[in-house]
């Protein structure tokens, strides 16, 4: 059932929901958005690609097995916790640099478990889904 | 301090790394360690002797006013000082005795954790410390009890153990959570300064048994004393170290530590000389009765504990010092018996004391070693155990019922005479012999400790003012919570308790010689093994695995509408009950302006229900999801109307993925048929709609009780100030409540991996028949 219109959409589609995602992510701390919705946008993307396609494709254009970006997210999320306690403060105290970056804003360890979060989400419906779709 | 106390954790996790490089050589290295820190505490014996108390406060979870404060005061460094020079002796002695043994890293790196734990609990200040450094005693003597683990027999005495002591712990947990509660603080120290403030409460006596169970259980008191003889499954230096000198006399400690705080009342008195008197005369009569050398010491070692907490029953000066120096004496002559015990068991191949003898030529350096240890235990002038025994009679015989409690010690008296004898002077001395293997003098690492032991107790007791006013005296003020002046022990001339401690030697020989006959007798009329507590052990043990077995069929049944079923159930019920305690009326829940609907808001929730309908009255599996997934959206929308755009979002894209999941496993499913019966479909239905009628009510009953919400307005102004973020819902998700969004990504990763090792890792259908 491939559809030439999905397939040529899909190309195109891909990297903007992909921007899009980044973009809610950034922006999740001071207006709507955040890693989850982020993350689930993203799935959506590559679960879009994996329609369109298959799975093989999908897999392919992700490039990382979706299992390891769930340990990655989760490692990130729980080494941002422990930043804090370098600088004798309880653990998960959020900690931020001064310093502004532009298009990203300020940097923080929030930030940092919002990225793990983000990856978690990517890594457990890709996981999921291609799991699912391969059976 | 705190690298003191932490130091036996770090060296124990390097110890097997040493073991692996350096071989045997690798335990006079690790000896250091307690020997350091034997010499670190030494130190400060002239600063405690002046009467001072050492405070040491570190940081720990501040919220929750737990700390690691630490305080040496007579009593913690009277503990410290018999734990490192215990823990020194046992390291030397077992790099020969497990020389070779492929776990010997395991071992140490275990010991030396169980050494630092014991020194945490003697040395903590905070009871929420004391109460993880005691349940760490419990969990490193399980792996030590249990390091045969390929026995059956080591595996269910360790679990025995563990599940007594660690059942004390919890009671004890209880117990300082109690007192918290009164007193308003987790230092002991504190808690000393308004003392009367416990005793007075109405929660004293629970407090008090609570306590009483956790000393009860570690030291191995009546009815739980079972689990002691039990564990002597371990390797011999652990039973040295632990069931010996130092774990089972937390219990004593304890109770010793709180004396000053709770003791003094009537309900004291009344249970623990009770107690302490029936454990000790308990554990001399099993003693008799035994005829595997450790067993026999692992009786009279239940035996020792009863008189430790019976003389801290009493609470007067006098009992406590005779508690304080029968303490040391009992830890350094009971330790070196049980090196000794295990020399004869390592070189002969056999410990029961029927089958040895004629051991005297072939190791004359142990026998001596064991013949100093034997004369202390027997409380012989002029060793140290004689001025244990000559103090516990000038208690006893100052009690409220001096005949009985003096008449039972002096048995106790007489039974560790005999069993001294039995353990280190019949199997070097008798005639003949069945052994297993050739006996040989074992290399100065074993029997060096035992003389250094046994030389121990010879020179304190020859000289007891070095040990009196350094350590026992502080020892004894500290458990009494203030200073007296106790008398120098020295030779009292003919008296009373000189009489009773010869009478008690003599009965003691006369027991010996004739043992067999003695023993034989007894064990015809033991009937404890049918009935006692540890017989009640076994079948509370059995009981519980068949509630377990049923609990387990009952709720894990495997069917998805049952758990379903449940989960829903449980919810609905809490929460209706949680509701209904709430006092709200009708009309404060409808409250909310029925003319406001807007026609758009209408329209939505028509929408709603018609596809729930629609989902539940499908015929095809793709029209149910579908409709469900009109549902999901629709709820959506309601969040983006009432401006929850974050949620709209989420809610969206979610929905939006399990339309696809769904449609992935639709193809792999059956057509939708009709298989419930009609009662199990209407009951489906109720449960459903009570389900919804409890949530559409709970969202009233949180809307009209919004007035009062502190957490909002809270969250409201300071995520900006606290979190620099404007998107409150984003600042709690990553950052106020950022613990639970860890908890809740760990959840779905584990789901995850959960749904792909279902689907993928499917055992092949050759080997399904043998699970």
């Amino acid at each position: 059932m491939s559809s030439i219109i999905l397939s040529t959409a899909t190309r195109f589609l891909l990297p903007l929901l992909l921007l899009l995602s980044v973009y809610l992510l950034f922006r999740g701390h001071n207006e709507p958005g955040g890693g989850f919705v982020g993350g689930l946008v993203a799935a959506s993307a590559f679960s879009l690609y994996m329609i369109a396609f298959n799975v093989e494709k999908a897999r392919r254009i992700l490039r990382i097995d979706p299992r390891s970006l769930m340990g990655a997210g989760l490692f990130l999320a729980s080494v941002s916790a422990w930043i804090s306690l370098l600088q004798g403060r309880p653990f998960m105290t959020g900690i931020w640099v001064e310093k502004v970056f532009p298009v990203i804003g300020k940097v923080g360890t929030p930030f940092l478990f919002d990225v793990g979060v983000y990856l978690v989400v990517i890594g457990v419906s890709l996981t999921i889904l291609f799991t699912m779709a391969e059976e | 301090m705190i690298y003191a106390l932490l130091a036996g954790f770090a060296v124990g996790l390097l110890a097997p790394v040493a073991v692996r490089a350096l071989r045997d050589r690798a335990r006079w290295l690790i000896t250091l360690l307690p020997l350091g820190l034997f010499t670190y505490f030494s130190h400060y014996v002239p600063r405690i002797q002046s009467g001072e108390r050492i405070f040491f406060h570190y940081s720990w979870l501040p919220d929750l006013e737990i700390g690691l404060s630490l305080c040496l005061d007579g009593l913690s460094l009277l503990f410290a000082l018999l734990i490192t020079v215990v823990g020194a002796i046992v390291c030397a002695y077992s790099g020969e005795y497990l020389s070779g043994h492929r776990d010997l890293g395991r071992f140490y790196a275990t010991l030396l954790a169980f050494m630092a734990s014991m020194l945490g609990v003697v040395l903590s200040d905070n009871l929420i410390a004391l109460f993880v450094f005691w349940e760490l005693t419990s969990v490193t003597s399980y792996v030590l009890i249990g390091f045969d683990h390929e026995r059956e027999a080591a595996r269910s005495s360790a679990l025995q153990a563990l599940l007594v002591t660690g059942l004390g712990g919890l009671t004890l947990l209880a117990a300082f959570l109690l007192m918290k509660q009164v007193t308003g603080t987790f230092e002991t120290s504190a808690m000393l300064q308004g003392a009367s403030q416990l005793t007075a409460s109405p929660l004293y006596p629970a407090i008090f048994f609570l306590i009483l169970a956790g000393a009860a259980t570690k030291s191995a008191q009546i009815p739980f004393h079972f689990w002691l003889p039990n564990a002597m499954e371990a390797p011999t230096p652990v039973s040295t170290y632990l069931h010996a000198a130092t774990m089972v006399k937390a219990g004593v400690y304890l109770l010793a530590r709180f004396s000053p705080i709770l003791g003094g009342t009537e309900l004291w008195q009344n249970w623990i000389i009770p107690l302490g008197a029936g454990t000790m005369v308990t554990g001399a009569w099993l003693a008799l009765v035994q005829k595997d050398l450790k067993r026999i010491l692992a009786c009279t070692t239940v035996s020792a504990l009863g008189i430790c907490v019976l003389l801290i029953g009493m609470g007067t000066p006098t009992s406590l010092h005779a508690c304080m120096l029968f303490l040391a004496a009992h830890g350094l002559y009971k330790g070196g018996l049980f090196l000794v015990a295990g020399i004869i068991d390592h070189e002969t191949g056999t410990r029961d004391a029927e089958d040895l003898g004629r051991l005297g030529r072939a190791m004359p350096l142990t026998c001596a070693a064991a013949f100093l240890t034997a004369l202390s235990s027997a409380g012989v002038y002029p060793f140290l155990g004689f001025i244990g025994k000559e103090l516990l009679y000038e208690s006893t015989l100052n009690a409220s019922l001096p005949f009985l409690f003096t008449s039972s010690a002096v048995f106790t008296g007489m039974v560790f005479v005999t069993m001294g004898g039995i353990v280190a002077v019949r199997p070097f001395f008798r005639g003949d012999a069945q052994l297993p293997k050739i006996p040989h003098e074992p290399p100065p690492g074993m029997w060096l400790g035992p003389l250094v032991f046994g030389s121990l107790g010879l020179l304190l007791g020859l000289f007891p003012g070095i040990l009196h006013s350094s350590l026992i005296v502080p020892a004894v003020h500290a458990s009494l919570g203030q200073s007296v002046a106790l008398e120098h022990p020295a030779w009292h001339g003919w008296d009373l308790k000189l009489l009773l401690s010869i009478g008690s030697l003599l009965a003691g020989g006369a027991v010996f010689w004739k043992w067999s006959i003695v023993r034989k007798f007894l064990a015809g009329w033991s009937i404890f093994r049918q009935v006692g507590p540890a017989a009640l052990y076994d079948s509370s043990l059995t009981l519980l695995e068949v509630i377990a077995r049923r609990q387990t069929r009952f709720f894990q049944s495997g069917r998805l509408n049952i758990y379903l079923l449940t989960v829903v159930l449980t919810a609905v019920a809490f929460l209706s009950w949680a509701l209904s305690r709430d006092e709200l009326s009708v009309s404060d829940l409808l409250l909310h302006r029925w003319r406001d609907v807007r026609l758009y808001e209408a329209i939505i929730a028509v929408v709603l229900l018609t596809s729930t309908v629609i989902a539940v009255k499908a015929d095809s599996l793709l029209v149910a999801i579908v409709a469900l997934g009109v549902v999901g959206y629709s709820v959506a929308l309601v969040f983006l109307l009432f401006s929850a755009p974050d949620l709209a979002m989420t809610q969206f894209a979610i929905e939006t993925l399990s339309v696809i999941l769904l449609m992935l496993v639709l193809f792999r499913l059956p057509r939708l048929k009709n298989l419930s019966r009609r009662r199990n479909r209407l009951r489906d239905g109720i449960i459903a709609l009570s389900a919804g009628a409890v949530t559409a009510l709970l969202v009233l009953a949180v809307n009209a009780s919004r007035g009062g919400g502190k957490i909002v307005t809270f969250y409201a102004e300071n995520s900006l100030v606290l979190a620099k973020g404007r998107n409150v819902v984003n600042v709690i998700l990553v950052d106020f409540r950022g613990f639970d969004t860890l908890g809740e990504i760990t959840v779905l990763t584990v789901a995850a991996i959960g749904v792909y090792s279902l689907v993928k890792l499917r055992v092949p259908s050759g080997e399904e028949g043998d699970r």
